[in-house]
């Protein structure tokens, strides 16, 4: 197990986890969306690689969704939503990138650390990628707390989601339902962020989430 | 297979293919009577064939199905809140379009997302497979998500927002949990579809990599109880009852945290089942007592009725989880005899709340006083609604609270006085807000109510009845139900 395919698998794997690095560090929306395609390239080649090792076909399925509809489809249209919305400049940061950093690095230890104990019976393959899956998991969560402009906070979702298709594909014969009903949650979630963002645009002018916070049924 | 099955009028199905065939034709058809009819039409319809399955041989369990004693209680409890509300929903939208907040387009679209909520529920507890059961639970997410935004008030949409990121955060905590538990099995059950189905994996779990399941549980806990509202999670779970119509705040309270609990529910039965995991019930007990500490104390701080309600279900769902957390047939059946009580009654009160707001056109609590004299039938509702909830005598609330106090003081006494602490503070509470909007110096609107007393006053007759009364076959059912929670 310990030849090419398993070097293969783990450096792409690695990879995913290094656009999600990247992914913390943009400050403008259009360099955000380009990375968060190539994020859905690396799993597209993840997932493709894993079928291809696994000898499961169904898992090309997969590969073939996170490639046409992460990859292309969602950047394209929420470029195009961006530039509508005339927000295309800039993406305020809430902490220092420095210290997203930090915490991000803190985070994948912390994933590497965690996963690699519990699952020392587990074979190779599926450790190393349980890991880098849950390091994904973390960043992408950790790239919503930091960012407050709505169309950031998709983005960061579905790098999460990334995480976590990368994991169902790393265990070995998860049924295909699975793998399914993931992709298609993420069209659901994606159709419901749209109404949220195209409801938000209409009442606000604006995405910027924190201009959410003026209107707490509380205060009045 | 039975006879049942084979004429094709498997309950199981009609629980499940009723509401999917309704919204579908919710969603075509337009004028809202009739709608609105069809609407408790199909919800009663559900309930019957949830009822039927009490009666009925039950199928063997499946690849993705499974009735067994554990759901069944969470299926007919939930087809039956559905159409009570459904009822409610049918009086409470009326007046909505009275008022032009919702436009026949959006009440569509509301009774469509009404019956997928509605199915989605019932696949997340009659499913045996733990990938479709998350998918189940997504689905009434999502559902609820839309609902709670429907009005597209600033405020609405960023409740629908908080709880959508929040909710899918949650969510992804929770398949992460799934897929750990599936890599968990399967050495022991196989590649492949078993390793999936949950009957399987209880048969099997003796064998399963132990740390790898603890580590599993930890994410399902995190994912599942978000769901449920957990106290560091629950930030999403006020918001989405305000500014929600309320008959969605009251399915929210009443069914859909019932869900997310029941989705732990079955992973505790998992872990139990390897001697070798770790007792999740320090972990439930640890959240659940924060949780009933944490919003007894908020509750004295809330300004908004719907709130305050919210709220009030962040605490008893802690009561709930500690319950279910200390474990033994008796804080069991405390458990599930309080999920029980609690959603009848905290739908009844939303069901009061609901017509209390159109009137006052308010939610604000300092705008809504004397309540009980200028609307006497619901006034008084509200008061007997929170009487119950805040665990009064002769209600079935108290009856649950007390079996798992004096329980609980037999095992762990500090705990038990934790427990007290919490629901006397909670009491407080409420008493406190009670006595201002039942009995104070009346204010606001005094129009005649147009409202359907039925459903609510027949929630609180049914826990006036379990306080007073507990049927034995209802105790023998609720108890050999405790025993399967171990």
């Amino acid at each position: 197990m310990h030849g090419l395919a398993f070097d293969i698998s783990h450096s792409l794997a690695g990879g995913l986890v290094l656009v999600s690095f990247m992914m913390l560090y943009q400050d403008r929306l259009t360099s955000l969306l380009n990375v968060f395609a190539l994020h859905a390239l690396m799993l597209a080649a993840a997932v493709a690689w894993q079928a291809f090792i696994q000898d499961a076909p169904h898992l090309y399925v997969t590969a073939a969704i996170a490639l046409i509809f992460k990859a292309i489809i969602i950047p394209v249209a929420l470029r195009r939503i961006v530039y509508k919305l005339g927000i295309h400049r800039e993406v305020e940061t809430v902490v220092g990138i420095g210290m997203t950093m930090l915490a991000g690095m803190g985070l994948v230890a912390l994933s590497l650390a965690l996963m690699l104990r519990v699952t020392a019976d587990a074979d190779a393959l599926a450790r190393e990628d349980l890991a880098f899956a849950l390091s994904v998991v973390l960043l992408g969560l950790l790239f919503m707390v930091t960012r407050r402009n709505a169309v950031s906070q998709v983005v960061g979702f579905m790098s999460l989601e990334n995480g976590l298709i990368l994991a169902a594909a790393g265990a070995k014969g998860m049924p295909l339902v699975v793998e399914i009903s993931v992709a298609f949650s993420v069209l659901i979630a994606f159709i419901v962020i749209g109404i949220v963002l195209f409801r938000i645009r209409e009442r606000f002018d604006s995405v910027d989430v924190s201009q959410l916070d003026v209107s707490r049924g509380e205060r009045s | 297979m039975t006879p049942v099955t084979l004429l094709g009028l498997d309950p199981v199905a009609g629980v499940l293919l009723i509401p999917v065939c309704a919204a579908v034709v919710l969603a075509l058809l337009p004028g809202y009577r009739l709608t609105a009819r069809l609407n408790v039409l199909a919800s009663l319809g559900s309930f019957l064939c949830a009822v039927s399955l009490l009666i009925l041989p039950r199928p063997a369990p499946g690849a993705y199905l499974l009735v067994d004693d554990l759901n069944i209680v969470f299926i007919v409890l939930n087809t039956f809140v559905g159409f009570t509300t459904s009822l409610f929903s049918a009086s409470y939208i009326a007046h909505e379009l009275e008022t032009g907040k919702l436009t026949p387009a959006y009440l569509r679209f509301y009774h469509a997302m009404y019956q997928t909520m509605m199915f989605g529920m019932n696949l997340a507890f009659v499913s045996n497979n733990i990938g479709l059961m998350w998918v189940a639970v997504e689905l009434a997410t999502l559902t609820t998500v839309l609902m709670v935004g429907i009005y597209r008030t600033p405020a609405a949409l960023e409740a629908a927002w908080k709880y959508f990121i929040l909710g899918s955060v949650g969510i992804a905590f929770a398949l992460f949990g799934t897929i750990l538990v599936y890599v968990a099995a399967r050495p022991v059950v196989g590649e492949g579809a078993g390793g999936m189905i949950w009957t399987e994996l209880v048969a099997k779990a003796g064998g399963f990599d132990a740390p790898l399941l603890n580590v599993a549980f930890v994410f399902l806990f995190l994912g599942y109880g978000t769901k449920v509202g957990l106290a560091p999670l629950h930030a999403w779970l006020p918001d989405a009852h305000a500014e929600g119509p309320t008959p969605i705040s009251a399915v929210l309270s009443g069914l859909l945290l019932n869900v997310a609990l029941f989705a732990l529910l079955r992973f505790k039965v998992l872990l139990a089942a390897n001697a070798d995991a770790i007792a999740p019930g320090t972990l439930m007990i640890v959240l659940g007592l924060l949780s009933l500490l944490f919003a007894g104390f908020m509750l004295y701080r809330r300004r908004d009725i719907k709130r305050l309600f919210a709220y009030s279900s962040i605490e008893h769902m802690g009561i709930i989880v500690v319950a279910f957390g200390i474990g033994g047939p008796l804080a069991n059946f405390a458990g599930l005899l309080h999920m029980v009580m609690h959603s009848l009654t905290k739908s009844a009160i939303f069901f009061a709340v609901g017509h209390i707001t159109q009137i006052k056109g308010t939610q604000s609590l300092a705008k809504i006083r004397g309540l009980t004299e200028t609307h006497p039938v619901l006034g008084w509702g509200l008061v007997a609604g929170v009487a119950a909830i805040a665990g009064l005598p002769p209600f079935g609330v108290f009856t649950s609270e007390f079996l798992l106090i004096t329980s609980t003081f037999a095992r762990e006494p500090w705990l038990a006085l934790l427990l007290v602490f919490g629901v006397l503070v909670a009491f407080g509470a409420l008493t406190l807000r009670l006595t201002g909007i039942a009995f104070g110096r009346p204010r606001g609107s005094r129009a005649p109510a147009q409202a359907s007393y039925v459903p609510m006053f027949a929630h609180l007759t049914l826990v006036l009845i379990a306080g007073v009364y507990l049927p034995p076959p209802l105790v023998a059912w609720f108890q050999h139900v405790a025993k399967l929670l171990g």
